[in-house]
């Protein structure tokens, strides 16, 4: 554990920059939600596994789709790293999001990953509907505390010598991670790459 | 399989939700909320997708009725034509509709009384800040 402390740094923001999620509208559906739970005619498990469908199978394509760019096209891949908010304006994600996006890349040396420590800042435009586990108080404190055995508990053993950064997202600034490119995948068209990319390698959970 | 789910889902037409691409478009996480209660609430039978998607056709044509004839604020220096507001139908708007047609017609079949929503809603509202979602 202290050895994560060493190789990996947090970049942190300032705690009053986290975002208030609490819109009227955001507070009604919770209102009504837990109602009809009280009521016996709904199960919250049940919206979560509608949701889940959609953020697995709908949501995280608009980011693989940019991935499968940067991986494809060099110049794409700089500008995205150098100004991720521009270099997916061309996407035409209509999300209506207006978070910064901040795209951090995988190297064989250096892997990020993503949390939002306070609360659940998820860059949506790209990624859909977070996973049920982004939002849970043990990602969201252990992915800071020790991530190398988180990681790996959830899969994903890294080398020692690879440095761990943990990106805390913020109301203003929401981070994706651009997975490295399997070697297999080389000179694959990028309307097939795609494919190849998980929501979970780009919140950093996975390679 | 995006045309897979919008067959199941009726997800095409008037009152379709807003699409990107064949997707939907959340922009807040309680979009996905509203959204995963309804369906599951149709599959459960409380409702039919026609009958809400009738009660969310009728209540986005109020809004848009409600919006569309607001002048804008007229600039003296422009002869032209007088500037009307367009009505910016977005996904935030969209699912406002969506979530108050959903609660009317829960309502509407006796599910809760209005009043309850009412109440519960005004006890989260006086949540202090900074509580954990």
């Amino acid at each position: 554990m202290s050895d994560d402390l060493d190789k990996h740094q947090l970049n942190k923001p300032p705690l009053d920059k986290h975002h208030r999620h609490d819109s009227p509208q955001a507070t009604r559906a919770e209102a009504l939600e837990s109602l009809l739970i009280d009521k016996g005619i709904l199960v919250a498990s049940a919206v979560d596994a509608v949701i889940s469908r959609y953020a697995e199978r709908v949501g995280p394509m608009n980011g693989a789709r940019i991935v499968a760019r940067a991986w494809s096209d060099l110049d794409f891949k700089q500008w995205l790293l150098a100004d991720g908010s521009a270099a997916i304006a061309q996407f035409e994600l209509d999300g209506g999001q207006v978070e910064k996006l901040v795209v951090v890349e995988n190297t064989s040396a250096v892997h990020n990953v993503v949390v939002c420590t306070l609360c659940s800042c998820y860059p949506w435009a790209v990624l859909g509907l977070p996973p049920a586990w982004y939002k849970d108080p043990a990602y969201r404190s252990r992915i800071v505390r020790e991530p190398r055995v988180l990681l790996a508990e959830m899969g994903l053993v890294l080398a020692d010598d690879v440095q761990i950064n943990v990106w805390d997202s913020s109301a203003e600034i929401r981070y994706m991670v651009l997975p490295q490119q399997p070697h297999e995948t080389l000179g694959e068209p990028e309307s097939e790459l795609a494919e190849h990319v998980s929501r979970d390698a780009m919140i950093g959970v996975a390679r | 399989m995006v045309d897979k789910v919008a067959d199941n889902l009726a997800l095409t037409g008037a009152g379709a939700p807003p699409m990107a691409n064949g997707e939907l478009v959340f922009d807040a996480p309680w979009q996905g909320r509203a959204f995963g209660m309804a369906r599951v609430l149709c599959d459960a039978g409380v409702f039919s997708w026609d009958e809400f998607r009738q009660r969310l056709i009728s209540n986005i044509a109020i809004w848009e009725q409600q919006h569309s004839d607001k002048p804008a604020v007229h600039d003296e220096n422009v002869h032209d034509e007088p500037v009307y507001d367009k009505p910016v139908y977005n996904e935030n708007v969209y699912y406002e509709i969506f979530l108050q047609s959903l609660s009317m017609l829960l309502a509407s079949k006796n599910l809760y009384a209005e009043a309850e929503l009412t109440v519960r809603e005004a006890e989260f509202l006086a949540r202090p800040h900074g509580h954990d979602h």
